[in-house]
């Protein structure tokens, strides 16, 4: 079992991610994360999902998604990729130094905080998804009241792109 | 300008098409308006199931994609089994649903269903036409999809003023749709690099089996399967679905393998150092217990499904590509080679043919449902197919009849659905009036579309229904017997109607048959009977199919009877 990061392009259609998901619960494939977002061409998106699963299973999962009409083309990415997710973390500041404290760590993390009240500070934070877990175990200590998370969003480092054609 | 219903006529008109199977409804009420005066052979069933079974049983028979409608909501429900049916073994039919109007769609609207979301998984694709400047493109490409790459159903959902609306947007080419679907371009002919390791694999075995099915008959490949058994010296199985791919009156045939195949198939199988598997899918009522399925064998896998090779059983050499296009690009690469002389393995194999031929023991008593098949083998003119229904009747429609051709058996192998026969052969027979049509029927899968009777005697439909009546879900039964201790839980039928006279009331001949020796002279004057018949045999009440691999046994672990 290892992690598999896989690009693939579909038709800007709607009922397009039912068709992916769906194909998903009915053959038994776990994804752990999948997001979706329109690319340079109007007419076609990407989808990128992150799962856990030897090589049969990787196989498997690209020749179905393959066999989908709207599929375009589908794209290992483990090796050399680029990866980025984005996670907004209510933070509890009630506590006296938490505020200051949270600041910091969001700091470190490269973060922005995006929204503050009396009791609370949202954080905004991009990066790979141990990078998002990392300071995630960090700001649980001072209450996390609520996460919001994207998958990730990945293509080929370097010259490398997909395209359509 | 022509609206949406004159280009789904139109389409059918380009794409050849000269008969649909349907039932009309509220939300497809204007294509039946449309229908009213168009040149086209309309087939009215009773029930929408039967409709869906009926352009499946025609796709088998002739080729061509089956096309059914509906209209939205239950009626679109009721075509869902036959849809799935046809996904299972890879059959081309396109359902047109009539749907509410786009504004009313996700309402709750009166028989609105979901139907792309129903059918989802159960389609090669479907489409939700929103626009009638999409619909020229959406039948073009609904065509395409269903008839070419691995065949399958597809569904065209028609919301009511998406039929009525105008468009002057022309039918497309094929190219033109080609260029429209860019994720989808099928593989058809064999990598030269693996066609020739495969050509190898061949030349140096010592007990090479062919394992051909459906795929084979999907890509009209039987001449160069013949080829390859005539180079080879290779005995062929077929599973179910492979059934009339090879002729089985040849020397090296072995029937059909699997749960209820021929001990020489499963043991040929069994002992094989190669086994050439040729558009088939390495079902579980195939294969058995996967780890001791040709356990010592290299595998070659032909199949123009990628998704499939390697999925069950490993791949040694895969090859991607149309089974009569690999065939014939393997057959002549093997004319060049030299090929080990088989004749000690095909001495064996021809040993166990001899000594385990399908059997059973007859009676004069009662009628044996075995023997119906041998008189309807016996009796059938040359150009004759055989629609089953699902259970015991379908599986001794497989052992006691002899395919020599394709397209002679339309028979619901993956999904096994009950009540699928007798409509299949309704749509067979439209689909080949030249054709002989027997429906092999059991009492129960009958009754789930007896309905149909009255579709064969008002179209005149000449099926031949011959019932193995024997008052109980057979198979179910059977495995009641044999697994569960005897404990016969609701199989029993108990209260089987009088065929004959059902038959009769919709104005079909129906004959009882009740003693062995009536058996052969019933089939002949069936035969020259010139319209519908039901034949009720009233047969062993407790036969059971053999041999019997139990699920999930290894297939060299037979039981007989």
């Amino acid at each position: 079992m290892s992690r598999h990061v896989i690009g693939v392009l579909v038709e800007n259609q709607p009922g397009v991610l039912n068709r992916v998901s769906g194909l998903f619960s009915r053959r038994g494939f776990n994804i752990d994360s999948i997001s979706v977002g329109v690319t340079e061409r109007s007419d076609v998106s990407r989808m990128t999902l992150t799962l856990d699963g030897d090589e049969k299973v990787l196989e498997q999962l690209t020749k179905h998604l393959n066999k989908l009409p709207d599929v375009i083309k589908v794209t290992h990415l483990d090796a050399g990729c680029v990866e980025r997710g984005l996670a907004l973390v209510k933070v509890d500041v009630s506590s006296p130094e938490s505020r200051s404290e949270v600041m910091q760590v969001a700091d470190v993390f490269r973060g922005a905080v995006i929204d503050v009240s009396r009791d609370t500070v949202t954080v905004e934070v991009t990066g790979t998804e141990d990078k998002i877990q990392a300071m995630l175990d960090l700001l649980r200590e001072h209450g996390i009241k609520e996460v919001a998370r994207t998958g990730v969003a990945a293509m080929a480092r370097g010259p490398k792109y997909t395209g359509t054609e | 300008m022509r609206n949406g219903c004159d280009v789904v006529l139109e389409s059918f008109d380009a794409e050849g098409v000269d008969t649909v199977f349907g039932y009309p409804g509220g939300a497809i009420i204007n294509l039946y308006d449309t229908l009213y005066d168009a040149d086209l052979n309309h087939v009215l069933t009773r029930h929408e199931q039967a409709a869906a079974h009926a352009a499946d049983g025609y796709a088998r028979a002739t080729g061509e994609v089956g096309v059914c409608l509906s209209t939205s909501g239950p009626g679109a429900t009721n075509l869902v089994t036959g849809i799935a049916t046809a996904h299972m073994d890879s059959v081309p039919i396109l359902a047109v649903t009539g749907q509410v109007p786009t504004g009313m769609i996700g309402n709750d609207a009166f028989q609105e269903a979901d139907v792309t979301g129903i059918t989802m998984p159960i389609t090669k694709h479907n489409y939700l036409v929103q626009d009638a400047d999409e619909l020229p493109g959406v039948m073009r490409e609904a065509f395409f999809l269903a008839n070419t790459g691995r065949p399958g159903p597809v569904v065209v959902d028609l919301p009511k003023d998406v039929q009525t609306a105008e468009t002057d947007v022309e039918y497309p080419s094929v190219d033109d749709v080609k260029r429209g679907i860019r994720g989808y371009s099928p593989t058809y002919g064999g990598h030269p690099r693996q066609v020739k390791r495969a050509a190898e694999a061949i030349s140096g075995a010592d007990r090479p089996v062919v394992y051909a099915g459906g795929g084979v008959i999907a890509s009209g490949a039987s001449r160069e399967l013949r080829r390859l058994a005539e180079i080879t010296g290779a005995p062929v199985t077929t599973t179910l679905m492979g059934l009339g791919a090879f002729d089985e009156r040849d020397p090296l045939s072995l029937g059909m393998l699997g749960m209820h195949g021929t001990k020489a198939a499963n043991y040929a199988v069994t002992e094989s150092d190669l086994l050439i598997a040729v558009g088939a899918r390495f079902d579980d009522r195939v294969t058995g217990k996967l780890d001791a399925f040709a356990p010592n064998a290299t595998v070659i896998h032909i199949d123009v499904d990628p998704a499939e090779i390697s999925k069950n059983v490993e791949a040694h050499v895969p090859i991607v590509g149309d089974a009569g296009d690999v065939l014939g690009e393997l057959n002549s690469t093997l004319e060049e080679m030299a090929v080990r002389d088989g004749s000690e393995w095909r001495e064996k194999v021809k040993r166990w043919k001899r000594e385990y031929p399908l059997d059973y023991e007859e009676s004069d008593d009662v009628i044996k449902p075995q023997s119906v098949v041998e008189a309807i083998n016996q009796h059938s003119p040359e150009d004759t197919v055989i629609a089953t229904e699902v259970g015991q009747c379908q599986m001794w429609a497989a052992q006691f009849f002899d395919y020599t051709k394709p397209r002679s058996l339309v028979s619901s192998g993956g999904l096994g659905t009950m009540g699928y026969g007798f409509p299949a052969a309704i749509g067979a027979q439209v689909g080949r009036p030249g054709a002989t049509v027997w429906d092999v029927a059991g009492d129960g899968s009958l009754q789930m579309n007896i309905q149909e009777l009255a579709t064969v005697a008002l179209n005149d439909i000449p099926v031949k229904v011959a019932i193995l009546n024997n008052g109980y879900l057979g198979m179910v039964r059977q495995w009641q017997e044999l697994f569960f201790g005897e404990r016969y839980s609701s199989t029993d039928l108990d209260q089987v109607p009088d065929f004959a006279r059902v038959a009769e009331s919709y104005g079909v001949k129906g004959v009882t048959v009740e003693r062995p020796s009536e058996v052969e002279d019933a089939v002949r004057e069936a035969l020259e009977h010139d319209g519908p018949v039901v034949l009720d045999f009233r047969v062993a009440r407790e036969e059971n199919v053999f041999p019997m691999v139990p699920a999930g046994a290894a297939i060299n672990e037979i039981l007989e009877g």
